[in-house]
């Protein structure tokens, strides 16, 4: 069997797509047989990725979420969560555990850190005024 | 999605489903209005049915931890799953002391 395979999609920043997001990403690698705990791994750092964009990229304004995704030959998949909102100013303070711009919207400061635990890798570029891009990676099978 | 019982003065939120930001700002909403109205010794969080929760379960359980401070009562949080417990993990939760 050749896993290798692609998908684009893209929706309006309204939260009830955080949950439709993460149902594709699980949908996607379905046929690569993961573990439940490698699908619960996924959805959870999609769902992180993809609720920043609209509680974060756009907030309070709408705006469209593009959520990409890859798997190549050897079972490594690749999903892109992108947003062309806000933007971050600061990568690596935003990274840190704890932090968050929205402590009153009960926002816990640990999407990124959800992420990195659960993904083998995870890449953020961004640019204030024209969004932000998450590439989240992990291996899935004997990884 | 969520049902709740009160007795001796305790309230218990049975929470079931997935818990995201969509959800969480739902839930909070209906555990605030029935805590603002009883005024409990203690909410319980009940994640018995729980099946998927990202980081904004946290800032559920945080946000409902200070409101109860607020009302006078305190807070527990009850029949976490293991998976689910990996997020609570990485909060510092824990030193709260409200993981029963
Ligand atoms: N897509 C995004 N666009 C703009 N800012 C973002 C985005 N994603 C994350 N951020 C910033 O990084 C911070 C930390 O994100 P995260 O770790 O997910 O915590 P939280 O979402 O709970 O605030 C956010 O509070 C926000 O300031
Ligand atoms: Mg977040």
């Amino acid at each position: 069997m050749n896993a290798k395979n692609e998908m684009h999609l893209r929706f309006p920043s309204k939260s009830c797509n955080e949950a439709f997001a993460r149902s594709v990403a699980a949908a996607f690698v379905m046929n690569l047989d993961p573990t439940v705990t490698e699908l619960s791994d996924l959805k959870t750092a999609v769902s992180e990725a993809v609720t920043n964009c609209i509680v974060h990229g756009y907030r309070r304004e709408s705006g469209t979420v593009f959520l990409s995704g890859k798997i190549d030959e050897n079972g490594r998949v690749v999903f892109k969560i992108r947003d062309k909102g806000c933007g971050i100013a600061d990568v690596r303070q935003a990274m840190q555990p704890l932090f968050t711009t929205a402590a009153e919207e009960e926002r816990a400061g640990l999407g990124f850190a959800v992420m990195q635990s659960f993904c083998d890798k995870v890449r953020v570029t961004s640019a204030v005024g024209k969004g932000t891009t998450v590439t989240l990676e992990k291996q899935l099978g004997n990884g | 999605m969520i049902e709740t019982t009160y007795q001796n003065n305790v309230l218990t939120a049975f929470l079931s489903g997935e818990i995201d930001h969509d959800s969480a700002c739902e839930i909070r909403a209906r555990v605030d209005g029935i805590a603002q109205s009883l005024k409990p010794r203690l909410l319980c969080l009940d994640f018995g049915k729980v099946s998927f929760m990202d980081s904004s379960g946290v800032g559920l359980v945080m946000g409902r931890y200070r409101q109860m401070k607020l009302l006078g009562g305190a807070l527990r949080v009850q029949n976490v799953s293991p998976g689910i417990y990996r997020i609570f993990a990485m909060s510092g939760l824990e030193g709260l002391g409200v993981m029963g």
